[in-house]
């Protein structure tokens, strides 16, 4: 069995209300929807200029380049880290639509060690002891400068998370005003009953804490620093 | 650890609380940094009030049907391959999850900061059998090494400064450098990666799960939990009844609430949404995952005139807005969850008995009322905790009770009025210096250990007339 005391649980749910249970309940509908008219109509060059403005609050580095020029400023990113040279990499399609298989050879002869994470055994092992991890934004946020991950088996939770630095690449295509439009992605795929990934991470900037004497800490647990690299696709 | 904190009575707790002037000074400024943020990420949005209305209206509509939502939500658990378990009291939801660590032969338990564990005590049951638990956010790693209960439940170690912390890591860590954060930081982060490589088993709490999909949600910005929910084996997420969304899209305006209001931050650094258990196809994320939905206290106030402080998102704007836990600190309140929230929650789920004071921690000057993101009417609940206290249950809290008593008697006769006003100038001059009075006694004690009370003045009203009209027929 995998769910338990289910019935009695919510029996008494239903009697506290007063009535009997529910198996159906109609979607309601709220008397305001503030939350779509934040950047309404703004051109995604508009929400280019929403979401650079966000990253100086949030300590994040951010770029914008061609697919062309991307794998100068990668190079110019890595070298401002200053850290260690070993890279993890979310893999997928979006690997060879922006080109980055060439690229990371290149960087390879550069002495930097990538490793594409590729669902095996090691891929944690590796992501631990890498100084970045490279991960690409499946749908980006102006408002709070937020990259949202659908984590699958191209793109481990690890990659954003143990690595002291991380760089996520930005698709211009992939910028939204704010989470209201990703969540309804979301829903809607649920609606269609396409399941969401097994863990969403929508991540703003580096990790940081106020816990001691509510001083900001940049770098607590997770990354120490990040770098948007926002790429022109349309 | 329990939702009681200590043993300690009210005005003892309230006297240790003004005493502490570290605490008192760090509580006021966190609330003043706190509120400003909350305000400019008000400011920023421009209609905040129908973000709280639509806030309002979500958490009603979820609670009146808390009963399909909380049966869709274990459906979508179990159809990605989790296991749900309903628990109606503390004692039935830690013997859950102690089962299951021992079926994983559990030795280290990694934890993310979760209010509700703390409530239902579940640290100490799952050390009972034998377990390493450790806390993994960092005021909560702090306050677990010195063995002290939380102050605030956005940052739980509001209470302690730097020195102490440093002290803390060098007596229990051997910890050899200064207090400066950025270095005490990075001690927590290369201590506990050790901890979050090793464990069998992580714990987090749940601030909303959503029922269309069964997703538990995660609001933070250390990265601990992503830590505990990515490594190791086993994933038990534990969530309060009331913790559930309809879909993604109320999920979205209950976060975007929750981070503004509590530290006026858009989103926090991490919000992360997990379901079931990780994918054949996967490397990172538990292989086995499990729900446990507590009641604990909460059903009963489902379908009463207090249901809306089951609306309450956790994001303490009240605790923030509250100028009596502006004075006394969060231990004060001698429950985990402190400010206006825990003076209404507290009696409802743990009983009139040990929490009567709670309801008069508060000038009902409805600051608390007017931050609420969801718009719960905290002042007036509080209002109505003490009607019941006084008027239904007839056990008046004595603090009141005394002063009323007090106070009657004092202001009874004229005779008795004009003497002790007479009196008080002399039987307050031993703690008198230079007018003002720098340490009461008995009643006056609460208010001159927070600020000088003006002294009587030499002459009273009475006597100042008398002469002055002495003096009128004499010119």
């Amino acid at each position: 069995m995998t769910v338990h005391n289910r019935t009695s649980f919510l029996d008494r749910v239903a009697e506290n209300l007063g009535r009997e249970r529910r198996t159906e309940v109609q979607a309601p509908v709220y008397s305001v929807q503030p939350q779509d008219r934040v950047f309404q109509g703004a051109t995604q060059d508009e929400l280019i200029e929403k979401l650079e403005a966000q990253c100086s609050v949030i300590h994040t580095s951010f770029d914008r380049t061609t697919r062309a020029a991307l794998g100068d400023s990668l190079q110019k990113v890595l070298a401002s880290f200053e850290g260690s040279r070993k890279v993890i990499s979310a893999g997928g399609p979006r690997l060879d639509e922006f080109g980055l298989p060439g690229i990371y050879d290149e960087l390879r002869e550069e002495g930097f060690d990538f490793r594409i994470w590729n669902d095996q055994e090691g891929d944690v092992t590796f992501a631990e002891q890498a100084g970045v991890g490279i991960v690409f934004s499946d749908i980006t946020l102006a408002e709070s400068g937020t990259v949202t991950l659908f984590n699958d088996k191209h793109n481990g939770r690890s990659i954003s998370l143990l690595p002291e630095t991380f760089i996520a690449i930005i698709p211009k295509s992939t910028l939204v005003p704010r989470m209201t439009q990703a969540a309804r992605v979301i829903h809607e795929q649920e609606q269609k009953g396409n399941p969401v990934s097994s863990c969403v991470s929508f991540i703003t900037g580096p990790s940081n804490s106020a816990d001691i004497e509510m001083n900001l800490i940049v770098g607590v647990h997770g990354p120490v620093k990040a770098a948007y690299i926002l790429v022109e696709d349309l | 650890m329990g939702i009681k904190i200590g043993d300690k009575p009210y005005a003892e707790r309230i006297q240790a609380g003004i005493e502490n002037s570290f605490m008192r000074q760090a509580v006021s400024s966190a609330q003043g940094r706190f509120r400003s943020g909350r305000l400019k990420a008000a400011e920023e949005l421009g209609d905040w009030e129908d973000w709280r209305t639509l806030g309002e209206e979500i958490r009603h509509h979820t609670m009146e049907n808390l009963d399909y939502y909380l049966h869709q939500l274990s459906e979508q658990v179990e159809k990605r391959g989790g296991t749900v378990f309903f628990a109606e009291t503390a004692e039935e939801a830690n013997a859950y999850v102690q089962e299951v660590a021992k079926k994983k032969q559990a030795r280290k338990v990694v934890k993310s900061k979760s209010m509700v564990t703390e409530e239902i005590g579940l640290n100490e049951a799952l050390e009972k059998s034998g377990c390493e638990v450790v806390e993994s956010d960092l005021g909560e790693w702090i306050l677990q090494l010195d063995e002290d209960p939380p102050s605030h439940i956005v940052t739980p170690a509001l209470h302690k400064n730097k020195e102490q912390i440093r002290e803390t890591f060098a007596n229990k860590k051997g910890y050899t450098k200064t207090d400066q954060p950025e270095e005490l930081a990075a001690f927590a982060r290369e201590q506990l990666r050790k901890d979050f490589l090793e464990a069998d088993l992580g714990v987090t709490g749940c601030n909303f799960a959503v029922a269309e999909s069964g997703a538990v949600t995660l609001v933070t910005n250390e990265g601990n939990a992503r830590m505990v929910t990515s490594l190791p084996d086993t994933h038990i997420a534990v969530m309060g009844m009331e913790r559930v969304v309809p879909t993604w899209e109320e999920l979205e305006v209950v976060v975007s609430l929750l981070t503004r209001a509590a530290v006026g931050q858009k989103l926090t650094s991490y919000i992360t949404a997990l379901t079931g258990t990780r994918l054949e196809d996967e490397t990172d994320g538990p292989e086995d995952f499990h729900l446990v939905i507590v009641d604990n206290g909460r059903l009963k106030i489902l379908g009463t005139e207090f249901q809306s402080a089951l609306h309450c998102i956790r994001c303490a704007a009240c605790i923030n807005a509250c100028p009596v836990y502006r004075h006394v600190g969060g231990h004060s309140y001698g429950s985990i969850y402190p400010g206006p929230i825990g003076a209404v929650l507290t009696p409802l789920l743990d009983g009139y008995e040990d929490h009567k004071d709670l309801p008069y921690a508060s000038t009902l000057c409805a600051a608390c009322t007017e931050a609420c993101p969801v718009k719960i009417p905290l002042h007036e609940h509080l209002i109505r905790h003490r009607e019941i206290i006084v008027e239904r249950e007839q056990r008046g809290a004595k603090s009141e009770e005394w002063m009323m008593k007090g106070f009657a008697k004092w202001a009874s006769t004229p005779a008795a009025y004009k003497m002790s006003t007479k009196m008080a100038r002399t039987a307050m001059k031993p703690w008198t210096k230079d007018e003002q009075i720098e340490k009461g006694p008995g009643p006056l004690k609460g208010w001159t250990e927070s600020r000088d009370f003006p002294a009587p003045a030499k002459k009273n009203f009475r006597e100042w007339y008398k002469q002055r009209e002495k003096r009128r027929g004499e010119a």
